[in-house]
């Protein structure tokens, strides 16, 4: 973000015109109306990245689908999923690989989403879950309910939720003050999240070896065993959240001016902030009871979305599409390239996504933004 | 125009004039920190009101709670008769803009698009960009002189065309009200001026009421209509530049002694600091204020 005309000291005049002029993106915003006077926008450009997108992770889950000990061709997985395959591959395909990645693709668009939106609230490509320590909350919740309780999977993913959602409520209320914003939100997150790591700790060195295996395993996120008792919960909560949060979009793209701004143009900043943060813990939170905290997806997707339409804007569809995209891709390199299917998700999205992470804070310190 | 003096008698329920925005004796505190007590203000309709005051005057504040930025902890901000706190947001943004000091262009976003932004309270979700924003945005940029840069980004263009921008988006909201924060600062004099030309052709020629916060005293009593001068929370003066400006409130509101002839351009007031000899025995009480706007500021 570049900070305005009237906060920045000016550097050129009028007589020496910027040469540095970058080409036109081809396919900017266009409209589409109908006679009765509704119009909708569309950016022609996003629309293609979208659909790419889409097509992309897809053919990943049906490559997925096929990717085991018992491999299936691409047209068979698809003739299975018509309904046509033999009985071992409909078992194989529908009952133990499909909701896999399933909940694959709804852990990814949900932290896809759920990244844009907080990068989006805080101005910032490091305001995002992993970084603001939300998947640490979690990991927190569900380590509670594993070590001291010794609870069941599906307990574990409520104690997860709960973590999630207490993290979140943590991180809003000292960060607040007359609005949450950029940096604050970041460092009171950074702090939030190494309690939350110093307490995950602790519950480690206290559990047994079973649980703390247990706990090691879930704190890597992976997608092994996720049967359709996970995908179920997760779709709804997607069915809600997704149309609520993609209904306060066009507020949110004023809010990247800031927030006097927006609020001069009518939208009730503080309101729609809430509204949206709190769909954004819900789906992160959601996400990681799910599959665990998979590292990095929140950060990298809204990030490499917005890169790949380069218009400016929260880019949610994008980033949505594009986190589902990269976790079952993750999946399926964790699962394909280190053999036998022992690697967590986590592990790969974690390394891709430190990488990823290291490379946005040199380019932003080279920007002079950190 | 408004060139009479219009000073509220502090009524309390009654409004004493039909302006279509006015502040009724309110109070302006961000936390417990108190900017100003029991302020009235009225302006005056199809004027171009300036507001003038020293740092921490509070002058910042008052547009803030006039453009219901800022909820004024007693008293009211009335807009067309109404609490503007009570209206709803994209009517009141369909009714009064603001130009704010701080404002963030979106990294890789083109001018048209931003002024674009500028329509979001006439939209919905099913009517994201009639055919009525696109004619407004083309208009708004011509107004202003960008249209040549429309296909331009933001982020490449110097402070002064930067401005025009973001006027330009204020003016595609189509409001008869347009507030503006500092709309000169951190430009250079042509800029400045060029901005003010803008601000008072916008006022003459389209008939909007125009409230700007400005600090240089001289480009205030040239281009506003109606003046309201600020000190420590309170109106000390109001009404045309050419009655309020004089040696003695100037040395009032802002401790400065000065003299004040006519501009040779327009015959508007001009204000002459007085040179530093003659300044020597008012020094102690500049340094005084000084003191109290650095303690403040700190805060």
């Amino acid at each position: 973000m570049k900070t305005a005309s009237q906060t920045a000291p000016e550097r050129t005049t009028e007589s020496a015109p910027a040469v540095r002029r970058r080409t036109r993106v081809p396919g900017g915003p266009r409209a589409l109306r109908t006679p009765g006077g509704l119009s909708l926008r569309l950016d022609l450009r996003a629309l293609i990245v979208v659909v790419l997108l889409v097509v992309a992770a897809l053919a990943a889950s049906v490559v997925l689908i096929g990717t085991g000990d018992f491999p299936i061709p691409a047209g068979d997985v698809l003739k299975t999923l018509a309904g046509e395959g033999t009985v071992a591959q409909e078992f194989i395909v529908n009952d133990l690989r499909l909701p896999r990645v399933l909940v694959g693709l709804l852990v990814g668009a949900a932290l896809g989403l759920g990244g844009a939106v907080f990068q989006a609230v805080s101005r910032n490509p490091l305001g995002s879950p992993d970084v603001l320590g939300l998947g640490q909350g979690a990991t927190a919740g569900a380590l509670v309910v594993i070590v001291l309780m010794s609870g069941s999977a599906n307990q574990v993913a409520v104690g997860a939720l709960v973590g999630g959602l207490v993290t979140g409520a943590a991180i809003y209320l000292l960060a607040w003050k007359r609005g949450v914003h950029g940096y604050r939100l970041v460092l009171v997150g950074i702090g939030v999240s190494a309690i939350a790591t110093a307490v995950n700790g602790y519950l480690i060195t206290k559990a047994d070896l079973v649980d703390a295996a247990r706990a090691v395993v879930w704190m890597t996120g992976s997608l092994d065993g996720r049967d359709w008792k996970q995908v179920w919960p997760l779709l709804w909560l997607c069915c809600l959240l997704v149309p609520l949060v993609l209904a306060n979009a066009r507020g949110l793209r004023m809010m990247e001016m800031g927030d006097d701004v927006s609020h001069a143009l009518g939208v009730r900043v503080e309101r729609v902030r809430l509204l949206l943060m709190v769909c954004a813990v819900l789906l992160t939170a959601a996400a990681t009871a799910a599959a665990g905290p998979v590292a990095f997806v929140a950060l990298t997707a809204p990030q490499l979305a917005r890169r790949l339409t380069r218009s400016p804007g929260p880019n949610l569809v994008p980033a949505l599409c594009m986190g589902a995209a990269l976790l079952v891709t993750a999946d399926w390199a964790s699962q394909r390239l280190f053999g036998d299917g022992q690697l967590p998700v986590g592990v790969v999205t974690g390394v891709l996504g430190g990488v990823y992470l290291l490379w946005l804070l040199v380019t932003e310190r080279r920007a002079g933004r950190i | 125009m408004s060139a009479t003096t219009r000073v509220s008698h502090g009524l309390n329920n009654q409004r004493s004039t039909v302006n279509r925005l006015s502040a009724e004796n309110v109070t302006l505190a961000y936390d417990q920190r108190v900017i100003a007590e029991q302020l009235s203000v009225e302006i005056p309709d199809n004027s171009f009101t300036v507001i003038v005051g020293p740092n921490a005057c509070g002058k910042s504040t008052l547009l803030r709670a006039l453009s219901r930025m800022l909820k004024p902890s007693e008293g009211r901000v009335l807009l067309d008769g109404q609490v503007i706190q009570s209206m709803p947001a994209k009517k009141v943004a369909r009714t009064l803009g603001l130009l704010p000091q701080s404002s963030i262009a979106p990294d890789g976003i083109t001018v048209a698009d931003l002024v674009g932004r500028g329509r979001y309270p006439h939209q919905g979700i099913l009517r994201q960009w009639s055919t009525e924003d696109e004619r407004v945005v083309q208009e708004s940029m011509a107004q202003t002189g960008v249209a040549e840069l429309a296909d331009r980004y933001v982020d490449e263009l110097s402070g002064g065309q930067r401005q025009r921008v973001w006027i330009a988006m204020a003016l595609a909201q189509q409001t008869p009200l347009l507030l503006l924060d500092e709309p000169t600062t951190y430009l250079d004099i042509q800029h400045q001026i060029d901005v003010l030309d803008l601000c008072a052709e916008l006022h003459e020629e389209q008939g909007r009421t125009l409230v700007a916060v400005l600090h240089d005293l001289n480009h205030a009593a040239r281009y506003a209509t109606h003046l309201i001068a600020l000190k420590g929370g309170e109106v000390i003066a109001q009404g045309a530049p050419n009655d309020v400006v004089t040696a003695g409130l100037v040395e009032e509101v802002f401790g400065l002694r000065c003299q004040v002839i006519d501009d040779p351009e327009t015959g508007t007031p001009l204000v002459v600091p007085a040179a530093r000899k003659a300044r020597a025995g008012a020094k102690a009480d500049v340094e005084k204020d000084a003191e109290k706007v650095a303690a403040t500021e700190a805060f």
